[in-house]
């Protein structure tokens, strides 16, 4: 935490800046972000599940 | 509490020691249960195929047809339904159907036979008993795989996939008999 | 309350709310209400699908055989609808409501659009119960294609699946609302974070299922000629699977809610907790590949990746939780004094308080008998052994049976005095269901999944083959166990009504929970205004290391004993 404070002293009063007394570690914001964790959960299973799946689906060959 | 809303850099909270090593012991354990599915089928024996087609179940069942003709070696009991004895490392195709199993196939112990599994209407559950070997049977696709029968004996194919009122009924049969 | 807060409420008319004697929460009488209605069709769809299960189990057990074939089918199909799918969403439906408008303080977005989603639920229930009931959709809860139901069965099913999508934007439109209105302050609660996680799987998992589930209607109307098998496959089971880890999540924050409230237990560490539900939100859902191992045509590097959730990620997820609830119970009643070897703390946990015995019986056997059998099934090769099999139902009746509706059942017992403020009835009754349910269906997962093992069929009527061309004779120990898998039904059945009647009966009958009933019987654990992080750390928890090595050890040693059994059989390739 202490590593966290001192950076803030520097160049950015970023957005989080004002609301709240410490930098927010980005983890903590990116778990506290409804949205962007909506965004990841649909991709990750429509990506690696649903698209590669279907990718292999269709090249199943006709048989000879 | 975990229902209160939570204040400050929780994230920045230092770990308990226990929690640590649970993680990385869970950690590690999923790394090895991930690697024993990839050395399984570098060493292991009992590894589903991949190699499938789409079919049309008439081209499908004009190639059972064929086999069936071709190798018939009797009829099982008073069934009326073939038993076939294709010779060792040939393709052997068996049907699925409302509802049965056809041909009755006739194995040697210990050789090897290129399998062909497809359906002709509604999916089918190939579940070959007492063995216990479970798979999928589609309708339009072709799944071939080599199986290796190691035990002599009469084996039943029985089906495990619902496929309507008669279901229960779907019961096929493989017979694997000594080397010739 | 912050002036920020102060501002919010005078930005619009003020909605209707009490303070909640128990909790101090702000409840807002939309939400509950919406609450209240979700959780009654929850518990009419438990009793009936109940039912369906009752006399499902009774006709495998083959000395007792009591419905004919085609009623068994369309009981089974029943079941399934109405316990898999309305009872466990309708009653996330209120979890999600409850999660957010009553622990962030805030009143409810959009209540209409929650009316409307609850009357599409409704609607789409009832008539897909109704499609199968009139026996012509007899097509089990997958309705694999080319197998066809009637139309309404898909359309009833798509209705109830976008009532639940509204539900779902009702409650991130809550969290929004919560935020701008700062009627919270730092990060959501856990228990709402869990159902956050629960959500964002539900959009995926609703999705995936208009995706299959459309076309389907229109080809079982004409308008479509073909649906492919294995691609229907595919897409079903990111709804199929995936709806099935929707209640992972949310029984998961149920229980960290229940051992907030009776125990005032906190998260041993947020940040670890709630980077177990990360693993969930971005894991969980590709386990959905489960269902596809034996299918022709799809490469072993897709299965092996999908099936593992990227090399069991989520199993970690799921790990964590194993070690953290346990973690924060020991270490809240160690704090409360029960600090006497080893396991003092558990023994002299509250366990003639259901809501505690349902919740814990809940997190081991979903460990124990869901979470190990899921992974061993799972496997791709291993998957050969089991797949179709009676181990299928066996597995995921430990998961949602075992693990959700127990978790469901006994976070009702804080529901009915704190949502419906009512006092229970018939207390020694609920005292017990929750053993009795839990014993019950221990057995029906146990026996099951024993009987799959020796390869009986799922969803199969006769395993004597009576009336086949060919009889094949199961092991005499299989039948064994579904003899065995019929008393345990019939033990579940009575746990089950039990319930019913309690929660019916007290909503209906109980006495009112007004001040001098909450001061003399307290639900909520006091000392629990804290809402700091971290403390527990300092606090040496043995009994929790002991119970995650016994865990991790019958875990690895069923783990491999899979693989022997699988080296076994014929050699495939």
């Amino acid at each position: 935490m202490a590593s966290s404070e001192s950076q803030d002293g520097g160049s950015q009063a970023t957005e989080g800046g004002g609301a709240r007394p410490d930098r927010v570690p980005a983890m903590q914001r990116l778990l506290d972000n409804p949205f962007l964790l909506l965004f990841l959960g649909v991709v990750m299973p429509t990506v690696f599940y649903l698209i590669w799946g279907i990718m292999e689906i269709i090249q199943i060959p006709i048989a000879k | 509490m975990a229902i209160h809303a939570v204040k400050g850099n929780w994230w920045n909270e230092p770990l308990h020691r226990m929690e640590v090593i649970w993680i990385s012991i869970a950690f590690v354990w999923g790394l090895v249960m991930f690697s024993a599915m990839i050395y399984w089928h570098i060493e292991g024996k009992q590894n589903l195929s991949n190699e499938a087609y789409r079919i049309d179940p008439e081209v499908f069942a004009a190639h059972t047809e064929a086999m069936v003709e071709k190798y018939t070696i009797g009829e099982e009991g008073d069934t009326g339904v073939p038993i076939v004895q294709p010779p060792p490392g040939s393709d052997v195709y068996l049907i699925a159907r409302l509802w049965e199993w056809w041909p009755v196939l006739q194995f040697e112990k210990d050789q090897s036979y290129r399998l062909h599994l497809s359906s002709m209407d509604w999916q089918h559950g190939f579940s070959l008993q007492p063995t216990n070997i479970n798979i999928q049977v589609h309708p339009d696709y072709e799944l071939v795989l080599t199986l290796t029968p190691n035990e002599a004996g009469e084996f039943f194919v029985v089906c495990n996939e619902f496929c309507g009122v008669g279901h229960h009924t779907m019961v096929g049969k493989i017979r694997v008999i000594d080397k010739q | 309350m912050s002036v920020g807060a102060l501002e919010g409420a005078l930005a619009r008319p003020e909605e209707k709310y009490r303070i909640c004697g128990d909790t101090g929460l702000r409840v807002y009488a939309k939400a509950e209400t919406l609450i209240k209605v979700n959780a009654v069709a929850a518990v009419v769809f438990l009793a009936v699908g109940g039912l369906f299960g009752l006399l499902v189990a009774l006709t495998r057990w083959p000395a007792v055989h009591i419905l004919p074939a085609e009623w068994f089918y369309t009981a089974l199909t029943a079941h399934g609808a109405a316990v898999l799918l309305f009872w466990i969403i309708f009653f996330e439906m209120a979890i999600l409501y409850f999660a957010s408008a009553i622990l962030l303080n805030c009143r409810l977005a959009a209540p209409k659009f929650a009316w409307l989603g609850f009357i599409l639920m409704i609607v789409g229930s009832l008539m897909a119960t109704v499609a199968v009931l009139q026996g012509e959709s007899s097509v089990m809860f997958t309705s694999y294609v080319p197998m066809k139901a009637a139309p309404h069965f898909y359309l009833g099913i798509i209705l109830f699946a976008v009532g639940a999508l509204l539900g779902c934007m009702v409650f991130f439109g809550t969290l929004v609302i919560a935020k701008e209105e700062k009627t919270y302050e730092g990060s959501v609660p856990l228990v709402t974070f869990g159902a956050i996680t629960a959500a964002i799987i539900a959009v995926f998992t609703i999705a995936s299922g208009a995706i299959i589930l459309v076309p389907t209607f229109l080809w079982s109307i004409g308008y479509i000629s073909h649906i492919d098998t294995v691609m229907y496959k595919l897409v079903w089971w990111a709804m199929g699977h995936s709806s099935q880890q929707i209640n992972v999540s949310a029984h998961v924050a149920v229980w960290y809610a229940i051992a907030a409230l009776v125990l005032g237990a906190k998260p041993l560490s947020e940040k670890v907790s709630r980077t177990a539900f990360l693993l969930y939100i971005l894991f969980l859902q590709l386990a959905s590949a489960h269902h596809l191992l034996a299918e022709p045509g799809i490469s072993s590097e897709w299965k092996v990746f999908n099936t593992s959730y990227a090399i069991y990620l989520a199993v970690l997820g799921s790990m964590i939780h194993g070690m953290s609830l346990p973690g924060a119970i020991e270490a809240a009643q160690r704090r409360r004094g029960f600090n006497k070897g080893v396991f003092g703390w558990l023994r002299q946990a509250p366990w003639g308080n259901p809501a505690f015995s349902g919740m814990f019986m809940s997190l081991v056997m979903f460990g124990f008998l869901g979470g190990i059998s899921g992974v061993v099934l799972g496997t791709e090769q291993i998957n050969l052994l089991m797949h179709n099999t009676l181990y299928v139902p066996g597995h995921f009746h430990a998961t949602v049976v075992a693990g959700t509706t127990l978790a469901f059942m006994a976070v009702t017992y804080l529901v009915v005095p704190l949502i419906f403020r009512r006092e229970l009835i018939l207390p020694a009754v609920a005292r017990w269901q929750p053993y009795i349910f839990g014993i019950g269906v221990a057995g029906i997962s146990l026996f099951m999944m024993g009987a799959g093992t020796l390869g009986v069929s799922r969803r199969h009527w006769d395993i004597t083959f009576s009336d086949s061309v060919f009889t094949f004779d199961y092991p005499g120990t299989a039948f064994l166990m579904m003899g065995l898998n019929g008393i345990s039904a019939v033990l579940a059945a009575v746990g089950g009504l039990m319930y019913v009647v309690v929660v019916v009966g007290s909503i209906l009958f109980g006495k009112v929970r007004d001040e001098a009933a909450i001061k003399a019987n307290p639900i909520v654990a006091p000392g629990n205004a804290v809402s700091t992080y971290g403390g527990e750390g300092t606090l040496k928890l043995p009994g929790t290391i002991v119970l995650v090595t016994v865990f991790f050890l019958a875990f690895v040693l069923y783990y491999f004993i899979n693989w022997k059994f699988l080296s076994e059989v014929w050699p495939l390739s």
